[in-house]
């Protein structure tokens, strides 16, 4: 059985129909990455599973539960965390008040801690420092970091590695492999190169609709698919 | 100059505007005494503008809800505690401190409880129902207002309400040749001590810290697995209780008090939170030490120009910093 799985969604922004019975399934385990050109629709499929805009049709089934319906904070109670395209850091809170804020119970766990400070080190150098003042690569650091100092089954990460330097890139890259050895991650990304390298499974959404499933090493050797499906220049699929 | 800028940064930056705006009258009202008292009064009026203007800056922060309505807490606040004070005059007038301060207890207490419950109400009823949309939260906050007042109206009446003073709160003080109300001392340390209190309540408390995160965005509170929906019940009740609070403050200090009281203060109280910057209380104790000193000191030097003082300090602080002097990080 998959992890999460989305039939026949659709979602209407204001009054645009932005997703048109999108459907998939995130196994469990590994990295399930989500691609599709500007504006397909990928922002929104994170956001609606997450319960944060309404969804008029379709279901959202999480370890065999609709969830579909449930209010935003219950999902994440479920187990399941967000970071979000523009990362969600709350500025005006130092890094460990960000931190504390991600977990339930307001207290840290000594291995999760260690564990984040040994994936992003920058985080415990400016523990104490207001989470505005990092740089992008750091908040970027924060946002994941918040996502894993409790134990969660899934986490939906939103196109990590936009402006990041590509060192820190890679950094990002050897965090992510190693958080999906205990957590299934279903990634958004626009870096073709960093998704490949990282996905296990993957699917392209297009114009609100999923265009395509399969393995990602699959997708991977196919040029002439990826540039169908991918490629700015050309229209429809 | 950066030098300049850097030191005065660090000095304390934009919370040093009220410490030079004191200096400056210092120098036009030239007779210490008067400025003393000035002062004085302009921090105390400060205080209780800061208590009736924090909920309103909060809630605008946290839940994006423009409360036009928002001095009817003030108002109700004035007059349950004028009436509770009326009703224990006999304490009040007694040289006994205890049931002086018993009097003034109660009728704060009950304006914080009134304020509450009519917060609880409004925001169950009135705002909720229109959340994300400012222009009907104005129309029907607004209208909230005009039905508070005639309330207010019908059960007070429309002639000035006589508030009665604690006798231990009545008189002046002499200090260095210029004489303090006893009330303006009192005003101002109550003042300072619920701003201490909110202060920590935010800084040092996991509620606190769910506050200012949901000041910041509040969909990744959600996110994070907190109802933002009671985080917002919480604080309009606490902020409309702040306002009644103030509103029983401003009562005892003017003495006499009309239903048109609300209105009044709604200006002042928007100009304060918006001086100050949205969301932040440190803001809006700024902006409302400001706001009341310049109205104090420009009531003595040109009193024609008192009311305008603060729609021109206004202009100039938002021609500068758009946001307000200390907004909520965004
Ligand atoms: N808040 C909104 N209001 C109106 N339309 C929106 C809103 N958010 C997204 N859309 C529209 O929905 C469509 C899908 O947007 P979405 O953000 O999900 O795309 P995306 O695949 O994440 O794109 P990108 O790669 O640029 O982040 C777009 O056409 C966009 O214009
Ligand atoms: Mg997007």
């Amino acid at each position: 059985m998959s992890l999460l799985s989305i039939k026949n969604m659709d979602v209407s922004i204001g009054q645009y129909s932005v997703l048109h019975g999108v459907t998939f399934d995130v196994p469990e385990g590994g990295v399930f990455v989500l691609l599709g050109r500007n504006g397909a629709g990928k922002t929104t499929t994170l956001r609606s599973i997450m319960g944060l805009w309404d969804r008029p049709a379709g279901s959202v089934t999480f370890r065999g539960e609709d969830i579909s319906s449930l209010h935003t904070s219950d999902i994440a109670r479920r187990g399941i965390a967000f970071v979000p395209e523009n990362m969600g850091i709350f500025g005006g809170l130092t890094v460990a008040e960000n931190m504390v804020l991600a977990t339930a119970s307001g207290k840290f766990d000594d291995t999760r801690l260690k564990r984040v400070y040994e994936l992003f080190p920058a985080l415990e150098q400016f523990w104490d420092k207001q989470a505005w003042s990092l740089s992008g690569g750091q908040k970027q650091m924060l946002a994941v970091a918040r996502a894993i100092i409790e134990p969660r089954d899934l986490i939906l990460i939103d196109e990590p590695t936009k402006g990041l330097a590509p060192s820190i890139i890679s950094a990002m890259g050897e965090a992510f492999r190693e958080i999906s050895e205990t957590t299934t991650i279903l990634l958004v990304e626009q870096n073709f190169a960093f998704a490949k390298s990282l996905g296990r499974d993957m699917a392209v959404i297009d114009d609100g609709q999923v265009v395509h499933t399969g393995a990602m090493a699959d997708f991977a050797a196919d040029t002439a698919l990826q540039d169908r499906l991918l490629s700015l220049s050309m229209e429809g699929a | 100059m950066n030098t300049l800028g850097n030191m005065i940064e660090r000095a304390g930056g934009v919370f040093l505007l009220p410490v030079a705006i004191a200096i400056i009258a210092f120098v036009l009202i030239g007779a210490p005494s008067s400025w003393l008292t000035l002062t004085v009064a302009g921090l105390a009026m400060g205080m209780m503008l800061f208590l009736m203007a924090s909920g309103l800056s909060l809630v605008f922060g946290l839940m994006d809800v423009l409360n036009f309505g928002h001095s009817a807490f003030v108002s109700f606040g004035a007059f349950v505690a004028a009436s509770v004070l009326a009703y224990f005059g006999g304490w009040l007038g007694s040289d006994s401190i205890v049931l002086n301060v018993m009097a003034l207890v109660f009728a704060i207490a009950a304006a914080i409880v009134f304020g509450a419950a009519l917060g609880w109400f409004f925001e169950r009823v009135i705002v909720k129902p229109v959340y994300s949309d400012h222009l009907r939260q104005i129309l029907i906050t607004m209208g909230a207002l005009i039905v508070a007042e005639q309330l207010i109206l019908a059960t007070w009446g429309g002639t000035p309400t006589n508030v009665p003073r604690p006798h231990f709160l009545e008189g002046t003080i002499i200090v260095g040749g210029s004489s303090l109300e006893v009330y303006r001392l009192f005003a101002f340390i109550v003042g300072a001590v619920v701003y201490a209190g909110l202060y920590l309540l935010l800084n040092k408390t996991r509620i606190g810290l769910l506050i200012r995160a949901g000041v910041e965005n509040r969909e990744m509170v959600e996110a994070l697995g907190f109802k933002i929906d009671r985080l917002f019940i919480g604080v309009f009740m606490l902020g409309s209780a702040l306002a009644a609070m103030g509103g029983a403050m401003w009562a005892g200090y003017e003495t006499l008090i009309t239903p048109a009281l609300g209105a009044e203060m709604m200006v002042i109280v928007f100009i304060v939170v918006i001086i100050g910057g949205l969301g932040s209380i440190q803001g809006t104790l700024l902006g409302a030490i400001m706001v009341a000193l310049m109205q104090n000191y420009v009531g003595f030097l040109a009193p024609k120009l008192a009311l305008a003082s603060n729609m021109l300090l206004m202009m100039a602080i938002l021609l500068w910093r758009p946001y307000g002097l200390a907004p909520a990080v965004k």
